[in-house]
């Protein structure tokens, strides 16, 4: 299985608790992920966010600039948000960084985006939010999959594509393109149907509960004709990985109570639990927090259930000290790595 | 037959998105037969039902809306593609909410004095729309259920202005494996939106009750 490692950017903290420069926080993922790719992990996702706390907003930027100082790594965006993005836009992107790579280690992931921020910024209305999504998801296949170099497509989101250069072509053929979803049943049967790798974003609650859903994705695949050996899923999960259990547990909880605290003001809720957030942290919980032998369990007990090709986990939230993240990465690619391959061997 | 007694024999569900699906399935369990429809062809979400609410019926919107108790669980900005005569007279329960940080502002909603709720009631005149099911997390729906009489037993709150719906409503409730708590006329769902104490938190019928008479007190003055 291929582990890997996600982040939307994390603004860090000053001692008395106010922001840094988010420059900072693109240097700091930057940096991340160069590491990630010397020690080996499999994977590397970034952004799509656009708050001041997770300012990673320009993911195919990013990535092109990875794809130049990195040489094994998997690199994609988790997630771009298509709808209020240029599909044509979004595909240059990731071909560019495709061939900046060498070819063969960039992806896209699009998605809807958890929050509504992109539709203001980018001038979008929301009452679209769906047909744009389709329709834009539909014009970046067209262009992935063309087998010549002009594009010809006509939809509603955005004026007519006749017969025009899409340019460069990725340099090993179409670039994967995975659905991202949070759980809603309709966008595994239409990742599916499409023949599409899906992604989940599990961010709390049990992670075996989405097992319906990836038999959902995989029955839609196999309806719609797609062969089985396509029908890939993953999963993106938060949590860190230290030495022991309980710096894993004491590394991690204040950025994830700065992120609540962030949250709950923006939308209304309660002070962050952190009985609730221990509870997380323990199977069957969502987090993936804890030492290498806990994490590599629930990520192979998970696998039983869904069968995921690939499991990355998001560590820098809230003003996470940058060397926790980093040797969270280093751990999850020399330590969990080897014992969940272990472990898949031996069942 | 008097189904506001005994609660409703069968539940349709517009909309079978993360909440309705969760009420589908609850509903199951709690012994009910439940047709699901969304505004796609049966065909198109057979296998869907199939696999994520095992036991439940994909049907056409119009099959739905004929059970005993209708639940909308279709997202608040959408709520015009519904179709009014199809809910005439109907029990209706308005799962739906109106959360801008998180759904985006919607002018009509944002400068609009009333509830939500009281909104989708005007759109649906002859429906008798009780507003619940809106204050709990869809997960925690299938979580938290516990039979009657269970201490600390989680307490829902209800809002309408058609006793004999509430009734129905309320039953129904009861055997989704929570404690009904009428909170009073359709309005009175405002204590319990978005931003409220009771749209954050778990109660039981004692703190509930304790919680709307603060909320309603303070409305009042
Ligand atoms: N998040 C929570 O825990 C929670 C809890 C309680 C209440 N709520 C509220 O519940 C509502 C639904 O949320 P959700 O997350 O379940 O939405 P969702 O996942 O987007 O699903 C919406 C469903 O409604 C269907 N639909 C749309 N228009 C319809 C129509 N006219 N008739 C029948 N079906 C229709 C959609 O299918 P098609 O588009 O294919 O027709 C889809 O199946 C929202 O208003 C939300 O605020 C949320």
């Amino acid at each position: 299985m291929e582990i890997g490692a996600y982040s939307f950017g994390d603004t860090p903290l000053n001692p008395d608790g106010t922001p840094r420069p988010t420059a900072e926080a693109i240097r700091n993922l930057f940096e991340a992920i160069v590491h990630a790719d010397k020690v080996g992990l499999d994977y590397f996702g970034v952004g799509e966010h656009h708050t001041t706390s997770m300012p990673a907003s320009s993911p195919g930027t990013l990535i092109a600039a990875a794809a130049a100082a990195t040489t094994q790594i998997t690199l994609g965006s988790a997630a771009s948000i298509i709808g209020t993005d240029d599909p044509v836009r979004v595909f240059q992107q990731f071909a560019t960084a495709d061939a900046i790579s060498g070819g063969g280690r960039i992806e896209i992931t699009a998605g809807r985006g958890s929050s509504v921020e992109t539709f203001p910024l980018f001038g979008y209305d929301l009452a679209d939010y769906d047909e744009l999504y389709a329709d834009k998801l539909q014009l970046l296949m067209t262009i992935n999959d063309s087998t010549t170099e002009h594009v010809s497509w006509a939809g509603t989101a955005r004026p007519a594509l006749a017969n025009l250069a899409v340019v460069p072509r990725p340099v090993n053929g179409p670039l994967p393109i995975w659905l991202a979803t949070g759980g809603n049943a309709a966008s595994s049967a239409r990742a599916g149907s499409l023949g599409l790798p899906i992604s989940y974003g599990i961010i709390g609650g049990a992670p075996h509960r989405f097992a319906p859903l990836a038999q959902l994705y995989r029955a839609s695949a196999a309806q719609a004709g797609h062969p089985a050996e396509n029908a890939k899923v993953s999963v993106a999960a938060l949590g860190l990985v230290a030495p022991t259990k309980g710096e894993a547990l004491d590394r991690f909880y204040p950025g994830w109570n700065n992120l609540n605290v962030e949250m709950g003001r923006l939308r209304g809720w309660p002070a962050p639990d952190k009985r609730a957030y221990l509870a997380q942290a323990e199977a069957p919980g969502a987090y993936y927090v804890g030492d290498p032998d806990d994490v590599a369990e629930r990520i192979v007990h998970l696998h039983g259930h869904l069968g995921q090709m690939r499991h990355f986990l998001q560590t820098d939230i809230g003003g996470l000290p940058h060397e926790h993240f980093i040797e969270s990465l280093t751990l999850l690619a020399t330590e969990v790595k080897p014992r969940v391959e272990r472990l898949l061997k031996a069942q | 037959m008097n189904t506001a007694a005994t609660g409703p024999r069968s539940i349709g569900i517009l909309g079978a998105g993360r909440v309705g699906t969760a009420v589908a399935r609850q509903s199951l369990r709690a012994g009910y037969p439940v047709k699901i429809a969304t505004t796609k062809p049966v065909e198109e979400i057979a296998m869907l039902v199939d696999i994520i609410t095992p036991g439940a019926r994909a049907v056409e919107a119009s099959e739905a809306a004929n059970a005993d108790l209708v639940v909308i669980a279709v997202p608040l900005h959408k709520y015009r593609s519904l179709n009014p005569r199809l809910l005439a007279g109907k029990t209706v329960i308005d799962v739906m909410n109106y959360w801008a940080p998180v759904d985006g502002l919607i002018d009509e909603f944002e400068n609009d004095p009333r509830t939500s709720s009281e909104i989708i009631q005007a759109f649906l005149p002859e429906a008798h729309l009780v507003k619940s099911l809106n204050h709990i997390g869809y997960h925690e729906l299938e979580e938290d259920g516990k039979k009657a009489g269970a201490v600390d037993r989680r307490a829902l709150a209800l809002a309408g202005d058609d006793d004999h719906a509430k009734r129905m409503v309320a039953a129904y409730l009861d055997r989704l494996g929570y404690d009904p708590v009428d909170a009073g006329p359709l309005c009175a769902g405002r204590a319990f939106q978005p931003g409220t104490e009771i749209f954050n938190g778990s109660h039981t019928a004692d703190q509930l009750h304790a919680v709307l008479a603060a909320a309603l007190a303070s409305s009042a003055s």
